[in-house]
Parts: C-alpha cells; structure tokens; sequence
C-alpha cells in the first residue's frame, strides 16, 4: 500500500499527531503501560504480603495508595493488575478482532446460504449457556489466566463478526467494488483493498470497546470464582473488592477504578482518532 | 413470502435444536449434581431422588425424553426447588425483567444515538469530546460497579430513591439507568464511528448545497445510513438486557430472569438451565431474524441484492 500512496502513512500519522487529545491518550497509555512493567520496583513490598497490622490505611508515606483489608500495598497490587488485566483486555480485543473480521467478512462476500449457515452457527454459539463453557473449561484445563482467555475468546469474537458482516454487506453494492469486480479482481483482491479498508471505522470502534468489556467479564467470572486465583489480583477484581468497603475505605474502589477508566478513555480517544486519521476521504 | 417465513423457521427450529443438544451435554460433562449440598443425603434416599428425576438412565435416554417433552412444550421440573415447574419460574421472572429491559432499552436507543449524531456532526470540537467521554465512562464503569454507586449516592446518602427491590417507578430508576450505561455508551460510539463517514458522502453535500439546515441532513439522510451497524448490535443486546442482567438484579434485589441462569448451573438444576437456554436462544433468534428483515427495509441496496440473487441471476 504505502509504495502505491506515497505518504499514506505519514499523512495519517500528520492527521493523528495534530489531535492533542490523542497524543494524550497515547502518552498516558505509554505511562501506563511502562507502570505495569517497572512499577512494581520502585515499591518496596511485593502484591502478596500481608501486613495485618496495617490493613485498610489511608494512602500515605507508607503506602502510596494505601493498602486493602489484608494489608497488602495497593500501589504495587494496581501495577501487578495493570499487567493482568491489560493482557486479557488487548489479547481477547486482538483475537476477537481477527476471528471476526475474517468469519463476517467471509459470510458477507459468500452471500446465499453459506452466509446463511455461518451466521446460524454464530447465533447458536451465542445462545449455548456461555459460563457452561467456562466452566467445563475450567474443569478440563484449571483455571489461570489462560482459561479466562480461551473461554472469553470462544464467544467473544461473534459480536465483530456480526458487526463487519454488516458492514461488508453494505459496502459490497457501491459502485466502486462493482466496478474493481468488472474488472476482474478476485474475491481475495476485493476484501483486501475494497471492503476491510472501508470498514476499517467500525472495526477499530468496535475494537476499542471490547478491551474494557474483556477485562470486565473477568472480573464478573472471578466474582464467581472462576477467574484470577488470590493473591493476585486484576483491576477487575480490586474494583469488585473495593466495591464491598466503598463506604469506610473509598481509596480501595477509588484507585483500581480511576486507572480502569484512566485506561478506557485513553483507549477510546486513541480508537476515535485513529479511525479519522486513517480515512483519507475524512479530511476536514 | 410465505416461503421465505417457512424456511427461516426451519432454520430456527433446526438451530433451537443444535443448541438444545449442545447444552444438553455440555451440562452433563460438569462434574456434579443438583442433589449434593450442605446437608449429607442418605444413599437411598439419593437413589429414589435419582429415579425419580429420571437421572439414573442413560444419557441418550434422558436425551430423547427432553425432546420428546420440549415438542409437547413441557420445560420441566426444577430439580433443585421440588415441584415448581421450569415455565412456572420464567413465567414468573421474566415479566420483571422485561419490563425493567425495555425501560432501559428506551433510554438508551435514543439518548445513544442521539450523542453519537452530534459527535459526529460536531467531530474533533468540544461537543465531540464531550461525548466520548460521557460514553467511556458508560463503557469503563463496568454496569455492577455504577449500580452500587448510584445506590450509594442516591440512596444511602441522598434518599431521593428506594435503595432495592422493584415495587413502584421510582424502584425502577436506577436500575434502568444502570442497565442502559453500557448499552448507550456503545451505541453512541457506532453511530459516531458511521456517522462521520457517511456524513462525506457526495449525497451529503448535495443536500447541503441545496442550503438544508445539517441537522436535518444529520437526521433524513445520515442517520438511515449510519444505524445499520447500531441494528445489528442490538439484537443480541436487547435480547440479553429483556432476559435480565444478574449483577442488577442481585444489587437491587430484583426477582427477574437474570440470576436464575447463574444459580441453576451453580446448583446443576438441570431442567432449569435447559428451560433457560431454550428461552433465551428462541428470543435470541427471533431478534436476529428481526434483525434480517430491518436491514433490507433500510438499505434498498442490500434487498436488491437479495432479490437478484432470487432471480438466479
């Protein structure tokens, strides 16, 4: 692509740079990511120690985000969670962005009774009790993260699918794919340069979204023992943690959720400007 | 027509049946049954409640008898609360839990729509981010943590509302608004996310070199375009959020549909957790079908499509 549009890449990234919001996003993201992978080095305790005789403390000198009923630091509990939960978040975003666009764009450009059939399959998957399937797999495999991330990624990707199907179903009747097939172009040619570059906005909203919605249906799956083992802990689980002593201890929901949305809204602003800066038809 | 309405009906009993089977086994695979719990069950007893439920046969037999009763309508028998039937309880729960669905479903479809157009009408300005943000914020709190916080806030700390159960409108508030974070703040961001596009579209610059006002553009000619995406959210959604969510129901102490699915399969009541299964998916294909047909209806293109193809052409 980028030898055909000489400064196609540039161009986006012009477009991207000159969005301060955006930039902010992506730096705070940049912080936090980095948090996660050295912040636990800088704290002198370690996610899983317990100090009884001083459980629930304000933050403070001591502890930077003060510590949960057991004592622990939450300072190096949030960074240890950051790595948990970003993982999960990002992985099953990716997967699920992958088996989706490739299922609904397949079963989009087959049409008939293939498209049919495929999205048949995806509305029986849909309905199969989904916590039936985490837990046999939970049974088979044990828990750990792993588990959490097959069992999300199982269902996950049906949502993308349904999203791009609809997408392409719609992009396929302008006049510029029937004219790139009139002229000869194979099915292959015309997904790749034609109908996923034009869905491309929906795709990376839609992206965007499932990160959070990831990390929480881990939490709801450890709410009821099924996700991440104590000690460690995910932003999902803080956050569920904190909820029970919101009203005595606020820092314990405070923090684990300020970091979740901190996150959130770095992703949806970079999602946002992303989709614009990669639609040369969007400028402005 | 008629044709077309019979045909996907065959698809939708041949998949009810697909899901039926799946679950059917996939419940039998998980170690454990609806019997064991706190109290030690003599074996006899255990045996004569094995019997009765028909547990003791073979798995393909029991199989062929669930079918054979979901043909005559018949649910079932709960096996972990004796007597009451499988209809009885989603008779009962489910009324709640639409009633409590379709009021979020009111405010969400709407006010979604409504923040996603001007974002995207008034992209990359103030009202734009604005928004975003609001609906991040929608998409960050997950729906379990904002319910215990307007809970907190509203009841324990305000008093302007009940702080549970579901007896007047005024119960039903937070829990409505609580359901419709999510929702909304998703549907915002489709319809931003098509709206943008289709606002550059030459059809959009005709109208407006024609001197229509934008907002009317926005909402004759964008709007019809750009929700085809929103439609194809919401069929699953609406779907999940009429059947009930189990955090709100468990938070404000509502007796709806959505904790008996977590509860019968933590207690392997399995009569139950079929009945369930076969009620969500039939709503569930019911809306996708929905789905189908309010596509064609708003793009001609795509009913075209499908009635070339029709023509064998």
């Amino acid at each position: 692509m980028e030898h055909e549009f000489p400064g196609f890449w540039r161009d986006a990234w012009r477009r991207f740079s000159s969005n301060r919001p955006a930039l902010f996003a992506l730096w705070t993201l940049a912080a936090i990511a980095a948090m996660a992978i050295f912040g636990p080095l800088f704290s002198s305790y370690s996610y899983y120690d317990i100090h009884l005789e001083w459980h629930d403390t304000p933050p403070g000198p001591k502890f930077w985000f003060g510590s949960d009923e057991l004592g622990r630091d939450l300072f190096t509990r949030i960074w240890w969670g950051a790595r948990i939960s970003l993982f999960i978040g990002i992985a099953a975003a990716v997967i699920d962005m992958i088996f989706g666009v490739i299922w609904g764009s397949v079963a989009a450009l087959a049409g008939g009774r293939l498209d049919e059939t495929m999205m048949r399959v995806c509305d029986i998957l849909y309905a199969i009790p989904y916590l039936l399937v985490v837990i046999l797999l939970t049974v088979i495999r044990g828990s750990g993260i792993a588990t959490i991330l097959i069992a999300m990624t199982c269902t996950g990707w049906i949502n993308m699918a349904r999203i791009v199907r609809g997408q392409i179903l719609q992009i396929k009747e302008y006049d510029y794919v029937v004219a790139a097939r009139l002229n000869g172009a194979s099915n292959a040619r015309i997904l790749m340069r034609h109908l996923i570059p034009n869905a491309i906005g929906p795709i990376i909203a839609a992206v965007t979204l499932t990160v959070p919605t990831a990390i929480f249906t881990e939490a709801f799956l450890s709410f009821l023992g099924l996700g991440v083992q104590a000690p460690a802990a995910s932003w999902g689980v803080m956050v569920n943690d904190g909820l029970s002593a919101m009203r005595y201890y606020p820092w314990r929901l405070l923090f684990p959720s300020a970091m979740l949305t901190l996150t959130m809204l770095s992703f949806n602003l970079l999602g946002n400007t992303l989709r614009d800066a990669l639609d040369p038809r969007l400028r402005r | 027509m008629i044709q077309f309405l019979f045909n996907k009906s065959l698809i939708l009993l041949l998949s009810l049946w697909v899901v039926v089977t799946g679950t059917f086994f996939l419940m039998h695979a998980i170690p454990g049954d609806p019997f064991i719990g706190d109290r030690v069950i003599p074996e006899e007893v255990m045996r004569s409640l094995y019997a009765y439920y028909g547990l003791d046969q073979p798995l393909w037999l029991q199989y062929i008898k669930y079918l054979k009763g979901l043909f005559h309508g018949d649910l079932g028998i709960s096996m972990v609360y004796h007597g009451r039937s499988v209809g009885h309880f989603i008779g009962e729960a489910f009324p709640i839990s639409a009633l409590l669905g379709l009021s979020a479903l009111c405010v969400a479809i709407p006010s979604g729509i409504f923040l996603g157009t001007i974002a995207a009408m008034k992209r990359n300005r103030w009202h734009d981010t604005a928004a975003m943000i609001i609906s991040t914020i929608g998409i960050s709190d997950p729906n379990f943590v904002l319910a215990s916080f307007l809970q907190y806030v509203f009841c324990m700390k305000l008093h302007v509302f009940p702080v549970a159960r579901l007896e007047s409108l005024a119960h039903g508030v937070l829990p409505t608004f609580a359901l419709a974070a999510l929702p909304t703040a998703f549907i915002a961001r489709l319809t931003r996310s098509n709206m943008v596009e289709v606002l550059q579209q030459d059809y959009i610059r005709t109208a407006l070199a024609k001197g229509l006002p934008l907002f009317r553009i926005a909402l004759h000619h964008g709007l019809r375009n750009a929700i085809l995406p929103v439609i194809t959210y919401l069929g699953p959604v609406a779907t999940q959020i009429l059947t009930g969510s189990f955090m709100i129901e468990r938070i404000f102490a509502i007796p709806g549909l959505g904790q008996w699915m977590i509860h019968s399969i933590h207690g392997r009541d399995y009569p139950m957790i079929l009945g369930l299964t076969v009620f969500f998916s039939t709503g569930l294909m019911i809306a996708m079908f929905l789905v189908d047909i309010a596509y064609s209806l708003l793009d001609p293109r795509i009913r075209i499509q499908k009635k070339r193809e029709a023509h064998g052409t």
